[in-house]
């Protein structure tokens, strides 16, 4: 607790009211300094820094027009497809707010993604800032689950289908999978009771949960302080008032800077939410505009591009790929775990693992196909390839969270590694983007060999990063952060 | 903090109190989580629909609704009927051996899977993740689907295809054949869906 303090008779006014506030309300002011005016961020952040404060404002901006949103919007089945062509048509700038909303979706995927990209190439997740990634993957995931649910609520045929379809992959986990597909719908088909929770957890339990991780990443950030390009620590060395050296307080200095980034933002954001709010089909589907209907699916069903990268290695699971994933597996466990300092029963474990594997992923009964034997024991098939396709799908995603434990590199930065990784993260960018591009496509044997190509590198890049991540000669990385004032 | 040692039998009763908490706490849990289930009204809507067969045409086919779900009533030509054995090589269960309890009743445990052999009822929907396959029943090469087609299904979503018997090809990410509904026939023409003599 801060002592009361009396200001000397005479004091201007402004001082004596900014006194009485202080006194009353202390952590207010220690907030601000320890977040605002002496928050000491490094000074050489670079044009990928931009898109922390951007999230930011993409939340506020998807927070402010849901609300408005929710005034007009109906949850009901049978009104809900009405209630949003009356908020673009009848409600007075409901077209704007719901195209900002829209728009909002998808910009924040883009401004995340291009987030998470600064965090790969200039090693942000590595010690000490581990919970500042894995919160940030959280918050991730939960903007997904956000995505996912507000997409049904225009009740069009792509939020209808592209729901049954995502709710149908949890029915593929044995054993209790129909009965979890049955709670998340609350009916045996996608319906007015599954619009209506979805409706819920859109509009208040994730954002809830969403703002409190946010929270959370920033709070963890500060503690540990900014990471930088050059992924150079600057609270090691700092002047004789213990203020980093290489550090200026993010007030003023970065919320001037992040201004420009906004205005660019949002000059961006206005031409496509005026001049493009559909995005040729990739943002609002095309499918979308006609009412859901339950016994017709539309020709194409494709999820919104930000979801396509993970879809695409769901699609691309199928049987055939399953002796390669073990293998790919067992190789792995060779090269990696068996000569490495873990725990003996870590190593058994995975071990023991491997052999479940080789029967639930169904590889006897695959192999044996190949030769043109049908075994006809049920048992040698496996789990369904479908369940699979669901796991690759949720490890895809949740691998983020190991980032920390799988980067074995010397250095933090991109900038002082090997020329060469570069090109190890430039074919990740590429496989990232065609896996997206295939996602919106319909399948094709050409591309599904293409898909299955790409999962192996994006699991590849990740699962055999303790060793790639190592090699190589690596630069000398300077003692103070590389900065020319400007 | 004291550094006296602690008391065990305040722990004990520390440990108990938190013990019964969790109980409540569980107990309190229960009711949301159950009232994510089905409501009493929508498993009432699961009745059973009566249908008219007696206008379809060989060839042709109907959907009706029944739980939400699609139906589809295919009446098949006797030369289609004939058709389906010589395809079983290339389907992953021409047997209907997969899954019978679920997939398909016992009175269609046969080569054309419905009770009469010329009318197949199924409902549509891809055994992979749930979408409604189109019909393309006319058979002979078109897009999407391998040059040598005899008719059946396509799953637009992901590829998958079904022949007529709505049993399902191998290699295609659908895993079963298209389920058959409980059904019987009322009278020549009329059929009921969603229960049968069974039931």
């Amino acid at each position: 607790m801060a002592e009361f303090k009396e200001l000397p008779a005479g004091s201007p006014v402004t001082a004596q009211v900014t006194n009485w506030f202080e006194n009353r309300f202390p952590t207010a002011f220690a907030e601000y300094k320890k977040h605002l005016s002496e928050y000491y961020a490094p000074k050489n952040f670079n044009f990928w820094y931009f898109f922390g404060s951007l999230a930011l404002l993409v939340l506020v901006i998807q927070i402010v027009t849901g609300i408005f949103l929710v005034m007009h919007y109906k949850p009901d089945a049978a009104l809900a497809f009405a209630s949003v062509e009356y908020i673009m048509r009848d409600v007075p700038g409901g077209w704007l707010i719901r195209y900002m909303h829209s728009t909002g979706a998808s910009a924040f995927f883009i401004v995340v993604y291009l987030h998470m990209f600064r965090g790969l190439i200039y090693g942000s997740y590595r010690k000490p800032r581990e919970l500042v990634w894995i919160f940030g993957v959280a918050i991730f995931l939960c903007l997904m689950a956000e995505a996912f649910m507000g997409y049904l609520l225009p009740w069009g045929q792509m939020s209808y289908w592209g729901a049954q379809v995502i709710i149908n992959l949890f029915a593929a986990i044995p054993f209790v999978g129909g009965d979890l597909a049955l709670l998340i719908r609350g009916d045996y088909v996608v319906g007015d009771a599954t619009l209506n929770r979805f409706f819920a957890l859109h509009v208040i339990a994730v954002p809830l949960v969403l703002i409190g991780l946010v929270v959370a990443h920033l709070l963890a950030l500060h503690d540990v302080g900014s990471n930088n390009p050059d992924g150079v620590e600057i609270k090691a060395k700092k002047d004789a008032s213990g203020k980093p050296l290489d550090g200026i307080p993010f007030h003023p200095y970065y919320t001037v800077h992040d201004i420009l980034g906004v205005s660019v933002f949002l000059i961006i954001f206005s031409a496509i939410v005026f001049f493009a709010p559909e995005m040729g089909g990739y943002f609002l589907e095309f499918n979308n505009f006609i009412p859901a209907d339950p016994l017709k699916t539309p020709a194409h069903i494709a999820p919104v591009w930000y979801f396509t990268p993970y879809y695409s290695l769901l699609r691309a699971t199928t049987s055939v790929l399953m002796p390669f994933l073990w293998v790919g597996l067992v190789l792995i466990g060779l090269s990696l775990v068996r000569p490495s300092r873990l725990p003996a029963m870590v190593k058994t474990t995975y071990w023991g693992l491997m052999a479940l594997l080789f029967f639930l992923f169904g590889v006897p009964a695959i192999v044996l196909g190949w030769m043109g034997i049908d075994p006809g024991m049920k048992v040698l098939a496996g789990f369904d390839a479908k369940f699979w396709g669901v796991v690759m799908m949720g490890a895809g995603v949740l691998i983020l969270f190991f980032l920390p434990w799988l980067d074995h590199s010397p250095v933090k930065s991109i900038r002082y590694r090997p020329s060469w990784h570069k090109y190890v993260y430039g074919g990740f960018v590429v496989t990232f983007l065609v896996l997206g591009w295939l996602g919106v496509e319909s399948v094709s044997p050409a591309k599904t060999l293409l898909a299955q190509i790409g999962t192996i590198y994006y699991f590849g890049f990740f699962l055999l990063m303790p060793w790639w991540s190592r090699l190589g000669e690596f630069k000398p990385v300077p003692e103070r952060v590389v900065f020319q004032p400007h | 903090m004291s550094q006296e040692a602690t008391d065990p039998s305040r722990r004990a009763w520390v440990g108990t109190a938190c013990a019964f908490g969790a109980v409540g706490g569980a107990a309190v849990a229960a009711p949301f989580v159950a009232s994510f289930a089905p409501s009493e009204r929508a498993k009432a809507a699961g009745a059973a629909v009566e249908v008219d067969i007696s206008a379809l045409k060989p060839g042709q086919m109907t959907t009706v609704e029944w739980r939400g779900k699609p139906v589809w009533i295919v009446k098949r030509s006797p030369e289609q009927v004939a058709a389906l054995p010589q395809l079983d090589a290339r389907l992953a269960d021409p047997q209907s051996k997969r899954n019978p309890s679920e997939l398909t009743p016992e009175y269609a445990r046969n080569v054309h899977r419905s009770i009469k052999p010329e009318v197949l009822v199924a409902v549509g929907i891809c055994s992979h993740l749930g979408c409604s396959p189109t019909a393309r029943l006319q058979a002979g090469p078109q897009p999407s689907l391998p040059d040598d087609w005899q008719g059946g299904f396509f799953c637009p979503c992901h590829g998958s295809t079904f022949d007529l018997a709505g049993r399902v090809f191998r290699n295609v990410p659908a895993p079963d054949n298209l389920e058959v509904p409980p059904h019987m026939y009322l009278s020549e023409t009329k059929l009921l869906i969603g229960e049968d003599k069974k039931a």
